[in-house]
């Protein structure tokens, strides 16, 4: 049998991985390291994401595999596109996705965003989970470090490692989700999630979409409204929440377009307000056409 | 290399055309049970070798002893058809075994005497020392680290073989001898060089040598599942 120094077998592994060139690491998380590599046979770059056991059970490759597949199932220009899945040499299982240049929803808000982007943005994130729920996916860990902003301004909801799928009759065994275990990220986790629920539904991310507004709308001045809608989002009882991503969604576009929202009951003098503020140009041309009407009868008298 | 560069190709380009031998370790059949056998032997009776001379600091001689206890205890008992994949790699399993095997064996004071009617496998120890003398690898991995490069060497140094004798086998040696001198031998060729001595042209070269790894990936492989 053939002698395999440690150089030729390091040549080897080489060959034998071809299509993918290592880069540089970009992140390393609980259960997959993700790397940035060169797709030599596309002459492109993407994020792989390699299972960090190389000698996992079947449970971690197929949860790795799962991720893989729900992602890909996933075909929104608001949800990272899948590539490629399979298994290196040593028995790790990845997969390749697009690489997305930019910064991470954290970092972007730390740029110093207005608040009016911010909540464009948000509205992004909130249509991608909810094309994701109409497809019976739940992600159960949205946070700011798990939206990237891309480099045209596009949102990306990442990293789809813990999520549910609604009609999977192996999720149990898949996902490790016993009653009593805990996964996502506590800072944005629904109350139900964090208790350990198996029975959580799509109001479990509308939660944690709420928890990413209150962070997007920290040390902003914000109106009642939008406030009001962060609070509605992120309530204790998933019944008194949003229904959906898509109304969440929705009442953003209100209130961008300085329309009413569900969650906030105003008065007459906000409503007056808003309409004014709504309708500036307007409110501006008539105030300008009745000064000049005004000034016409004045100088008429003369 | 970088330890990190051996990013490989997607599982769909490899298809799968053997069983796995973990799986039919479970036959009832003995002959296919002897045949899985001799696969897992022929995939890791190095590694088990090298790691009982590293981890448990064994004589040469004992651990060729304990290699061969292991092996034919294992296949005596059958004990790789007790193995569950939801709970570990079958590479843990047969390390957690091997540990389990060493340390009954040192407790009980005694090195394991072959003979009679236990199994004796013809296993070239001589190599497998001059191996682990050589590989620097040995003394700055970990014994589980060293234990899964050893397996990966393994496979490949297998992978090798069989593609020389399908080479043979479908008289296409040009395509292995290529292989062999550009990406398995120390000497520091070229295309062009190679297209010289082997009388092709260059562009011939690239094609056969793009052929010859592509076979080579696939067979690399077939040798992982066999024994995953």
């Amino acid at each position: 049998m053939k002698w395999l120094s440690d150089d030729k077998l390091d040549h080897l592994l080489d060959v034998v991985g071809t299509r993918y060139a290592f880069v540089k690491e970009l992140g390393r998380g609980g259960m997959g390291t993700v790397y940035l590599a060169e797709d030599r046979e596309l002459d492109r770059q993407v994020a792989i994401k390699v299972l960090n056991e190389p000698e996992a059970t079947d449970g971690l490759r197929e949860r790795m595999i799962r991720e893989a597949q729900i992602i890909a199932r996933l075909e929104h220009p608001g949800i990272v596109p899948v590539h490629d899945v399979g298994t290196l040499p040593d028995g790790r299982i990845f997969y390749a996705m697009k690489f997305v240049r930019g910064s991470r929803l954290d970092e972007y808000a730390a740029q110093g965003a207005s608040l009016r982007d911010r909540l464009r943005k948000f509205q992004a994130v909130c249509d991608a989970v909810a094309f994701a729920h109409a497809h019976g996916v739940i992600h159960r860990d949205l946070k700011p470090q798990n939206i990237m902003i891309g480099s045209f301004g596009e949102v990306l909801v990442m990293d789809w490692g813990v999520a549910k799928i609604s009609d999977d009759s192996h999720q149990a065994a898949a996902f490790n989700t016993s009653d009593g275990t805990v996964i996502g990220t506590r800072n944005y986790m629904s109350p139900e999630q964090a208790r350990g629920e198996v029975e959580i539904d799509e109001r479990t991310d509308v939660y944690s979409l709420g928890a990413v507004l209150n962070f997007l709308l920290t040390h902003q001045k914000v109106s009642k409204p939008a406030r009001a809608i962060c609070v509605k989002a992120m309530a204790r009882e998933p019944n008194d929440r949003y229904a959906s991503a898509s109304e969440l969604s929705a009442d953003i576009g209100h209130l961008l377009d300085a329309e009413p929202v569900s969650a906030y009951r105003e008065n007459a003098f906000e409503k007056t307000g808003r309409w004014v503020s709504k309708n500036r140009f307007l409110v501006l041309l008539v105030l300008a056409y009745l000064l000049m009407r005004i000034f016409l009868i004045f100088t008429s008298r003369r | 290399m970088d330890p990190d560069t051996d990013i490989g190709g997607p599982l769909h380009k490899f298809p799968i055309t053997n069983h796995s031998a973990i799986a039919a370790a479970r036959s009832n059949d003995e002959i296919i049970r002897r045949r899985a056998f001799d696969t897992i032997l022929n995939g890791y009776w190095k590694p088990v070798y090298k790691y009982v001379r590293l981890k448990w600091q064994a004589s040469n001689e004992d651990a060729k002893d304990l290699t061969q206890g292991f092996f034919a205890n294992a296949f005596e008992k059958n004990h790789f058809a007790s193995y569950d994949a939801a709970k570990a790699s079958f590479q843990t399993f047969l390390r957690t075994c091997l540990d389990g095997f060493v340390a009954n064996e040192r407790k009980a004071g005694q090195r394991l005497k072959r003979g009679g009617d236990m199994d004796h496998y013809q296993l070239d120890f001589a190599a497998a020392e001059d191996e682990l003398a050589a590989h620097a690898s040995a003394s700055t991995l970990t014994p589980e680290d060293y234990f899964h490069r050893e397996w990966v060497r393994s496979m490949f140094a297998m992978a090798v073989e069989t593609f020389r004798e399908r080479c043979v086998e479908s008289d296409r040696m040009v395509h292995f001898q290529l292989f062999e001198r550009y990406d398995l031998n120390d000497d520091d060729v070229s295309y062009a060089s190679l297209a010289k001595e082997f009388g092709l042209e260059p562009a011939t070269v690239n094609n056969y040598l793009a052929a010859a790894r592509r076979d080579f990936r696939r067979i690399v492989r077939e040798k992982f599942r066999e024994t995953t």
